[in-house]
């Protein structure tokens, strides 16, 4: 289920904006990996060239190779499409399907490129989708309301439920918690724990807090000034980073002297 | 802590009064008031004036109006009540026709521009679109019967040839002239003239989708037109029934196109290849106007009514089609 992710060389530009420069790193299966950094510095922008939804935005490009098990997700013969049924993502933003019922939501990935899924088949993995997202017991008895309906935490977990319903073998999340209220970030950081037990995850947060808690090793990135690019600056493991960082930008950051 | 000898100052009543703003305000709340009444009373003075004017030939006897009005003859089964029956019925067919054609392709053309072109390539184009919205309905019509009547002959011998034998595609009787006048022309160019007004309002509201809701899909696996069925249609669904219901409104009330290039007639028939079959309201009308009489005119009148009806009851459809489901809507 879940695969080991190298980055080599990568540079990610907007048209011609280098926004990312020369990013190398390896990301363990079954572990959070988590991104931090001030605003813009091309976190998020490098999460999502994980599963190819960079090149989403017009005239979005990357220079350089993503290996997932070996494989180049931007090799010839590779399919976006292909690509982010195994590598799943989670928004910063809650977004459900306004127009769907939550087990509606939870089959949208496993009903696209026209597979049939039988009924019993279809309740039992909204079943399962809903409770590997810890909601299944708030919502089992309003599977048809709109998910649109639930809390902003609970919204957020029916998108985790979402993503993980096709199976994924890594879980990409994008400041998950950002927009959430404490306890139902705390939920999710619970959650996390539990997911990395048969996912990849990697997670872009803004709170140096939830790095700490929830992550093995952590990533930081930085920017030398508006209009540079962002660079990987340092990844190591998580206690570590947070204790000894190795480089002097790391550790202004992270005690606070800085951004 | 003890207690100060000064206590705070009563501010003066005044500082609490009205401010500056407080005019302005009052005065845009009853401004945009009697904007909002002004389109009731409209509305009410029209129904008024249709309602008054129609009465005397509703109210009077068929055989009598048959006397006064030369193109009402209750002997061959054209009372007024079955002209404007014949007229709703046909006023519907083609518009019908014009809507199935149109849609569609409205909706194809709004995607095209807002999900699939290039970006500048899509501005051109939205351009051209809202220039053709602006052609005068003549220039259609005059078009239509010099341009497209001829073009379309073949096709209809076609369809005649090979699917004569579906009601629908009938060829005339022999000996008949094949004209090409008939109601599938004039469905046809009315929906080339409501082509433009649908994918305008549809562009508007397919580029009006949530990024989030687009971004979800596609981070799923969800193929473009996927992510369009997922994302883009269910929140543009109300858009789309309104943008549909625009361009109905000008397919029902559209006078000269029709009356240019259609054939006019007065049957129930589905015949729409054969010309001499089929009328408008606002065609008849428009026919009818100039060689009326007062009582005539009435008449005229009352078919003015069903026509304004018809709008109101297809608008109101329309509008239920959009509720039925707003709970699942997105604007919550």
């Amino acid at each position: 289920m879940s695969k080991r992710i190298d980055v080599n060389n990568l540079n990610v530009y907007y048209s011609s904006f280098l926004a990312v420069e020369d990013v190398s790193l390896a990301i363990e299966p079954k572990s959070v990996t988590a991104f931090i950094g001030p605003s813009g510095c091309g976190k998020s922008t490098f999460l999502r060239t994980l599963n190819r939804m960079h090149e989403v935005i017009p005239g979005a490009r990357v220079e350089g190779e993503v290996l997932i098990d070996g494989v180049n997700l931007y090799g010839d013969n590779v399919d976006p499409v292909t690509v982010r049924r195994h590598v799943g993502m989670v928004f910063q933003r809650p977004n459900p399907f306004p127009t769907m019922s939550i087990a509606e939501n939870v089959l949208a990935g496993v009903k696209l490129n026209s597979k049939r899924i039988s009924r019993s088949d279809a309740d039992d993995l909204v079943e399962s989708s809903l409770r590997g997202a810890n909601l299944w017991e708030e919502v089992k008895d309003r599977l048809d309301k709109p998910g649109s309906s639930l809390s902003g935490g609970q919204q957020q977990r029916l998108c985790i439920a979402r993503a993980i319903a096709i199976k994924p073998d890594v879980l990409l999340m994008d400041e998950p918690c950002s927009a959430l209220d404490p306890i139902s970030t705390l939920a999710i950081e619970d959650l996390m724990q539990e997911l990395k037990d048969e996912y990849t995850i990697v997670i872009v947060t803004h709170n140096m807090q939830q790095a700490a808690r929830v992550s093995d090793r952590t990533a930081f990135f930085n920017i030398a000034g508006t209009g540079k690019p962002g660079k990987l600056i340092e990844m190591n493991d998580t206690p570590t980073m947070f204790s000894t960082p190795s480089e002097k930008a790391t550790e202004d950051y992270i005690s606070g002297r800085f951004g | 802590m003890t207690t100060t000898e000064t206590q705070p100052e009563a501010a003066p009543p005044s500082d609490y009064g009205t401010h500056p703003g407080a005019f302005a305000n009052s005065f845009f709340k009853r401004l945009s008031t009697a904007a909002g009444s002004l389109i009731l009373i409209t509305l009410a003075a029209v129904a008024t004036f249709l309602l008054v004017e129609a009465w005397p030939a509703m109210t009077m006897g068929a055989e009598e109006l048959g006397k006064v009005v030369s193109f009402i003859k209750p002997d061959q089964g054209q009372s007024l009540i079955e002209i404007v029956g014949y007229l709703v019925y046909g006023t519907l067919l083609i518009s019908l026709i014009a809507l199935l054609l149109a849609t569609p392709v409205s909706i194809g053309i709004a995607l095209f521009i807002s999900h699939f072109a290039p970006r500048r390539l899509a501005q051109g184009l939205g351009y051209l679109i809202d220039l053709l919205a602006a052609v005068p309905s003549v220039v259609y019509g005059l078009w239509g019967v010099a341009v497209l009547v001829p073009f379309l002959q073949p096709f209809y011998q076609f369809l005649a040839d090979y699917f004569g034998w579906i009601p629908l595609f009938a060829p005339p009787e022999s000996g008949e002239i094949f004209t090409g006048r008939v109601a599938m022309s004039a469905g046809i160019v009315l929906a080339i003239m409501i082509i433009p007004i649908i994918s305008a309002v549809s562009r508007e509201v397919f580029l009006q989708t949530p990024k989030l809701h687009e971004e979800a899909a596609l981070a799923m696996g969800a193929t473009r037109w996927e992510m369009i069925r997922m994302a883009v249609f269910p929140f543009g669904r109300s858009g789309m029934v309104g943008a549909t219901m625009l361009g109905l409104g000008r397919a029902l009330g559209e006078t000269m196109a029709v009356l240019m290039i259609i054939g006019p007639g007065l049957t129930y028939s589905l015949l729409v290849l054969q010309p001499n079959q089929h009328n408008t309201i606002a065609a008849y009308i428009a026919l009818q106007f100039p060689e009326a009489n007062a009582t005539g005119v009435s008449s005229l009148i009352a078919m003015g009514l069903a026509l304004f009806l018809i709008t109101l009851l297809v608008n109101m459809l329309a509008r239920w089609i959009v509720s039925r489901r707003s709970e699942f809507s997105g604007a919550n």
